[in-house]
């Protein structure tokens, strides 16, 4: 779901599409909690809608520990 | 060898010239191992993890081979050549790839830019443009050789560029876009490729995310994200500016998370009228083309994401975003009403009708199948195996200006 569903902005290799790169260097400096934050509620005024009507917050958590750590290909 | 010089370098040059002649024909020409045929009836299907492309035909709904090495096409879509013989295909990772349908092989290839999204090709065949948003900008290559002939940042401000979205081509060498981060429209005119003389609509709305191009190649639609409302322009009449329609059609409700943006192609048009999705709703809205008003809007079953005229417009099919994007519904459009709803498989990605409009060929992703349905009965007509299908582009592309 995520290189699929994330990856229709992010890409499928999350390099990056209409949304910013989501590699584990892109997100080095940002905390889990603020990448799960951003996964439930999105960024108002931006394209990156929140999730939280889709995912859980465990779901969403596991996602961004995930992120940090690099999806394996 | 004759003893006259000068009519040794005469048939030396004849040599040369023969030899010549007789090599381009075979290499440009001829397939060794392929039975003669048409390329009416042929198309491609993404394959978007894989990284390659199924060539298909729709006259007996058949997968005739598949080509492989065109990298990154989690984001993928093509145009054809004039002659639809070969498909440009423009990757998520700026690659351009020429792809020869009779041959069944990749003609030629170039990495282009960081992150790419779409393209064009421009009214008399000749030249190829790719929308990039990594570097931001459009770059137009020769259709031919794909050597590069123009390079238009999309700078708006000082040291910014935005990501190009809707590239399209218009009539008279222009190709038509829009700056997502700059809200603003471009217009390239090519007429000197290697000069290309741009025209900017600045604000024109917030945030354009795509946008289509009519049949006829008069109206430039833009939809947008950041607001309420599509941006209008006539490329008969640029001179007339950019014209907001359809302004706050949200009603000033909060629009519902938009998991996926709309794709907008001049599909959208049946008749007299345009059938739009609406952004963070459960809506298509219907725009009578000539006032450029709405004259309706339809509930559907999720937000769409791609809303397309069967060819004769009397029927408009709509998919979906997460998490209603396992149906595809079907739209009459004298009745103006969903008339049924289709469960062809996970993920419906795209849909794509055969050039007279008989049949439907829908990709469902998650269950790597393509789906050939009849539009008339809604039976299903075949199942075709594709590792996780997107894209479904057939070469009827070819002949229509803004695909």
């Amino acid at each position: 779901m995520v290189r699929h569903d994330c990856g229709s902005c992010h890409g499928l290799t999350l390099a990056g599409g209409l949304g910013p790169p989501l590699s584990v260097r892109a997100l080095a400096d940002k905390p889990v909690e603020y990448i799960e934050a951003m996964i439930l509620r999105g960024r108002p005024g931006t394209a990156m809608p929140g999730w939280k009507g889709l995912l859980s917050d465990d779901e969403a958590r596991w996602i961004a520990q995930e992120l940090k750590r690099g999806f394996a290909r | 060898m004759s003893r006259n010089p000068a009519r040794r370098v005469v048939f030396a040059r004849l040599r040369g010239l023969i030899g010549a002649a007789a090599l381009l024909p075979l290499a440009a020409l001829a397939c060794p191992d392929a039975p003669p045929r048409g390329t009416g009836d042929l198309g491609l299907v993404v394959e978007r993890a894989a990284g390659s492309l199924q060539l298909v035909e729709t006259t007996h709904n058949s997968v005739l081979g598949r080509i492989e090495g065109l990298g990154d096409l989690s984001h993928a879509s093509m145009v054809y050549s004039r002659d639809a013989r070969y498909a440009y295909v423009f990757g998520r990772d700026g690659g351009l790839t020429k792809v020869d349908l009779l041959c069944q092989r990749i003609d030629r290839r170039v990495m282009q830019a960081g992150n790419s999204i779409g393209g064009a090709i421009s009214q008399d065949g000749r030249l190829v443009a790719v929308a990039n948003y990594t570097p931001g900008g459009v770059k137009v290559f020769s259709a031919d050789t794909l050597e590069l002939v123009a390079d238009i940042p999309s700078e708006y401000a000082e040291g910014k560029r935005a990501k190009v979205v809707g590239l399209e081509d218009a009539t008279g060498g222009r190709f038509v876009f829009s700056l997502f981060e700059a809200g603003e429209i471009w217009m390239a005119d090519l007429a000197d490729p290697r000069k290309p003389v741009v025209t900017r609509f600045k604000d024109i709305g917030r945030e354009p995310y795509d946008a289509l191009v009519t049949p006829d190649g008069r109206w430039y639609i833009a939809g947008l994200f950041g607001e309420d409302g599509l941006a209008l322009l006539d490329l008969w009449h640029p001179e007339r500016g950019v014209k907001r329609i359809l302004d706050g059609y949200g009603r000033g409700e909060d629009k519902l998370p938009v998991y996926k943006m709309p794709h907008l192609e001049g599909w959208a048009i049946a008749g007299r009228h345009a059938y739009l999705p609406a952004i963070g709703r459960h809506e298509v809205l219907i725009v009578d083309t000539d006032s450029w008003t709405e004259v309706g809007r339809i509930p559907v079953a999720g937000q769409p994401v791609f809303v397309m005229a069967r060819p004769d417009g009397r029927q408009v099919w709509v998919n979906f975003a997460l998490p209603h994007n396992d149906k595809v519904q079907v739209i009459d459009t004298e009745m103006r009403s969903v008339i049924v709803t289709l469960n062809p498989g996970k993920a419906v990605l795209h849909l794509e009708f055969t050039p007279r409009g008989e049949a439907v060929w829908i990709s469902a992703r998650d269950d790597d199948r393509v789906l050939v349905v009849d539009t008339a009965t809604f039976a299903p007509l075949a199942r075709l195996p594709a590792d996780k299908p997107s894209g479904i582009f057939f070469t009827a592309r070819a002949f229509r200006i803004g695909l």
